[in-house]
């Protein structure tokens, strides 16, 4: 192990976005030492391209609103099947998080009265999400970045983490290497915060990057942590169509709350025909009820309307979105249209700025005068790791994890907006927990053969002369999820899916790599594919025994929601060199959410 | 527009120790970006071509180079803006020193960044804010960090004074602090002394390029350099300081 650059810390956070950010904010705060490690630059990770808002019961222009609406709107969204305690304490918390963030330098929008401005979106009650135009997540993650760099916290940039290790049964540190030189290094730390994000370069129409790729999961999953709820995948109903080479591009949600309509090839609003029973107080039925909201909207009104079908929860419209395709009532390019082009071309352009230079540059289109084509992209991940609910501790000691890796807050679908407030929520709680942690235990110490495996491991694909390209390995796992645990699944394809990801695994083993260690992004790619295949394979067999239909995850073969399924999470551990998937009892609701649930179903 | 299939890049690989551009054919669908152009080499042609990317869609400001001699996105840069027919050569930032192929070292930004006086509300301020005094902030809180603007300035290109010269995309950020309504620190100090305000002959170059549309010079540079002229030179205020020691 000397032969290697280590680096000791009380705490390392794994990943820069927000939760891996506040989670080091937190942890510094606390007086540990901390070290943050992210595989892009600083400030470059996905919670920059966050569009539409961050979820908090602020009341500013509903005064109704409370943390209590709040909770109850996340586990309606999630289908039952969030963690309470979780949905709980991120309704609650939220609004301090982001008063903070204020604090911290954020400048959101404004009301008229000088507060923070709030913007309706999908599966809120009331107007909820704070925001800046359609540039959230970038003033959430500079905001975050400065306090960071303002509190002295080391950054590792361009630092990819391999392998974690465990020592006496807890947390023992970690393996990474630098892109620049392809130089390998030790983290010896007591505590880890994972916040490493989804794994949606597994999939091929995606609104993910190429650090999606499930490292965080399966780098736990190897060390003995439990994975969770891996079979709910989010498709958001609204990614670019058109051209190719931006198809799966998210178009933000903020489009329908701001005033977006849904139309099929025949000029149709086909989500009247697709509002589920529990939303049916919420959501208007009628074409004059719904007028009578964006008139409420446009003009900044006290909303008396029910909402329109368009801002149903993701799963809902992404699916009906897929059936109108399917059916032929598709758009050219095997899209539907999302048009805003009725509401001023001013309003347009002051509230979706990006979204208009996104189609203007890259479609030829002018949102504030034509429909775009739209249809549904592969966007965020329901499960994750499996943690405590008020201190992200895995079960794995010395490991937490937070954000889009981990698991329980958003059920079996995360409402839009409820993402950037679980980074800032968690991400703090797991700070504050991995600190304590960390500042008062020994060292472990990592075993020195555990570190020569993974070496070799690593640079294998380097000493095998010929052998797959990782791309083209790459792009066939991308058809595999695609076609046979995508949108809708059944369980001949997911047998077949499972199988085929068996077969990908044994050929990514013989992968070749070409160049040397320097900043080669073929062997970077050939890493991440070992991992991603890994998170597949769970995906696939978490969504091959839920055998009913909720939220993210449909089954053709059993389209209901089923009671049997209504109380238990699939929790996955690695037992030998597959995953072993077994269902666990959710945790009961609290006295205070079955009160709470009985009187928003009224 | 091109309606050719085909287009040809001359992508500059190598590194430190020295490179050439390298031509490489690759085919052409609608709407296709350089950034498209760059991955298909990447998974068809050449999988170590390094560069740097993240969203696809000009929010992270990672994919950065000179496109025909032109700092830009190369994932908000069409092919079909090019004339058909014609190579299109790709380079890194030249402002920077070469890491790899497309990928410079662009860490110095980052050390500069660190030394500017962060936000800094004043005690027990009551949190309002108007939008007509925020819209102008949120200008600057749009940079996405993309460094084109560092890239094109003379000061830091061609006479190597990052450093001691923040330069453009700090002097927004600067802006933005500044501007902040509830902010209450001046750095008009720093800007004089450390971040090398002076060294800018407003020549536009940064606003030019940025791909943000933020008005660098006129709207960040141009005020802060009246404040620090007013603060430092205004005769009247020279002598008020003399006779109160302020
Ligand atoms: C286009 C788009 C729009 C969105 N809009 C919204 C929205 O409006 N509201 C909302 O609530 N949510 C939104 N989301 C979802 C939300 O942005 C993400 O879920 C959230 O930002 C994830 O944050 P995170 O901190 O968990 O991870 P990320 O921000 O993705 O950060 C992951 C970090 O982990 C690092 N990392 C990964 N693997 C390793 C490794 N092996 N070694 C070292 N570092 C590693 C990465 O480099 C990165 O720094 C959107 C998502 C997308 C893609
Ligand atoms: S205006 Fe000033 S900062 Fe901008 S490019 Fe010219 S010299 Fe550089
Ligand atoms: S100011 Fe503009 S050009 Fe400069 S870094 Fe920011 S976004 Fe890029
Ligand atoms: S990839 Fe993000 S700006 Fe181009």
């Amino acid at each position: 192990m000397d032969k290697y650059e280590t680096h000791p810390y009380d705490v390392i956070v794994i990943g820069a976005g927000g939760a891996g950010l506040r989670a080091a904010i937190e942890a510094k705060s606390q007086g540990a030492s901390v070290g943050l490690i992210c595989k892009s630059l600083l400030g470059k990770a996905h919670t920059v391209m966050a569009e539409g808002g961050i979820a908090a019961a602020m009341a500013n222009i509903d005064p109704s609103d409370d943390w209590k609406t709040h909770c109850a709107d996340t586990l309606r969204g999630g289908v039952y099947v969030n963690n309470w305690r979780m949905a709980q304490l991120h309704a609650q918390e939220a609004p301090e998080r982001v008063r903070e963030l204020e604090q911290w330098g954020a400048l959101f929008d404004r009301t008229a009265d000088g507060r923070i401005l709030q913007r309706a979106f999908g599966g809120h009650k009331y107007r909820r999400l704070v925001h800046v135009g359609d540039r959230t997540g970038l003033e959430l993650i500079r905001t975050l970045q400065e306090r960071t760099v303002q509190l002295g916290v080391d950054v590792y940039m361009e630092c990819t983490v391999t392998n974690l290790f465990k020592e006496d049964g807890r947390f023992a540190g970690a393996l990474a290497y630098w892109r620049e030189s392809g130089r390998l290094m030790i983290f010896q730390a007591k505590a880890a915060v994972i916040a490493t994000g989804g794994s949606g370069k597994a999939y091929k129409i995606t609104s993910n990057s190429w650090e999606y790729a499930g490292n965080g999961h399966a780098m736990v999953y190897d060390i003995g942590a439990e994975l969770m709820d891996m079979e709910f995948v989010q498709f958001h109903p609204t990614g670019m169509v058109w051209p190719p080479g931006v198809r799966g591009l998210l178009v933000t949600e903020s489009v329908r709350g701001d005033g977006g309509l849904l139309k099929n090839n025949k000029g149709e609003r086909f989500m009247f025909k697709h509002i589920p029973e529990r939303y049916k107080g919420q959501i208007s039925d009628t074409e004059a009820e719904a007028e009578k909201w964006l008139t409420e909207i446009r003009e900044a009104r006290p909303i008396t309307a029910r909402k329109p079908p368009e801002l149903l929860p993701r799963d809902i419209v992404a699916r009906a979105i897929y059936n109108e395709v399917k059916e032929g009532r598709g758009s050219e390019h095997d899209g539907v249209y999302l048009d805003i082009s009725h509401m001023p071309a001013e309003y347009v352009k002051r509230k979706l700025p990006s979204m208009y230079m996104q189609f203007k540059e890259l479609a030829d289109v002018d949102i504030t005068k034509q429909a775009m084509e739209i249809g549904p992209t592969m966007h965020y991940m329901m499960g994750g790791i499996r943690v405590n609910a008020d201190s992200q501790a895995t079960n794995v000691p010395g490991l937490y994890a937070a954000g889009e890796c981990a698991a329980g807050l958003h059920g079996a679908n995360r409402l839009g907006g409820n993402s950037l407030s679980d980074l800032i929520v968690f991400g703090r709680r797991a700070g504050l927990y991995a600190a304590e942690y960390g500042k008062k235990t020994p060292e472990a110490k990592i075993p020195d053969a555990a570190v020569d495996r993974a070496e070799k491991e690593l640079f294998a694909p380097f000493d095998r002369k010929s052998g797959p390209s990782p791309y083209e390995v790459h792009r066939e796992l991308q058809e595999v999820m695609t076609t046979y645990v995508g949108i809708f699944r059944s369980e001949s394809d997911l047998n077949t899916g499972i199988q085929k990801l068996q077969q990908l695994r044994e050929k990514a083993k013989t992968i070749s790599v070409e160049g040397n260690r320097q900043y080669n992004p073929g062997w970077h790619l050939a890493k991440d594919l070992d991992t991603m295949i890994t998170v597949s394979e769970v995906i696939a067999r978490g969504a091959l025994l839920r055998k009913e239909s909720r939220g993210g995850h449909a089954r053709t073969d059993f389209p209901k929601m089923e009671d049997a399924f209504s109380k238990v999470n699939f929790v996955a551990v690695k037992d030998g060199d597959k995953p072993k998937v077994e269902p666990k009892p959710l945790p009961e609701w609290s006295d205070e959410i079955k009160k709470l649930m009985a009187e928003e179903k009224k | 527009m091109s309606e050719s299939k085909e287009v040809v890049l001359k992508v500059f690989r190598g590194d430190p120790r020295g490179g050439e551009a390298k031509e490489y054919t690759v085919p052409v669908g609608p709407g296709m970006v350089v950034l498209d152009a760059i991955h298909h080499i990447q998974g068809y042609l050449s999988p170590d071509l390094s560069c740097r990317w993240n969203c696809k869609a000009a929010k992270c400001g990672s994919c950065s180079a000179e496109v025909n001699g032109k700092p830009r996105l190369m994932c908000k840069t069409r092919i079909d803006d090019f004339p058909a027919g014609e190579p299109i050569t790709v380079y890194p930032l030249r402002a920077f020193p070469l890491i790899k192929d497309l990928v410079t070292d662009v860490s110095k930004n980052y050390e500069v960044n660190k030394r500017i006086p962060p936000f800094t509300p004043a005690k027990d301020v009551e949190w309002k804010m108007f939008q007509p005094d925020v819209d102008r902030v949120q200008e600057f809180r749009k940079c996405i960090e993309c460094f084109l603007c560092q890239d094109v300035c003379h000061v830091i290109r061609n006479h190597g004074k990052l450093g001691e010269f923040a330069g453009p995309r700090f002097f927004v950020r600067l802006a933005n602090l500044d501007m902040h309504p509830l902010d209450s620190l001046s750095r008009l100090q720093f800007l004089k002394e450390e971040a090398g305000l002076g060294y800018c002959n407003i020549t536009k170059c940064c606003t030019e390029v940025c791909p943000e549309d933020i008005h660098i010079t006129d709207n960040a540079i141009i005020p802060l350099k009246e404040r620090v002229a007013t603060r430092y030179y205004d005769p009247l205020r020279l002598l008020w300081r003399k006779l109160t020691g302020k």
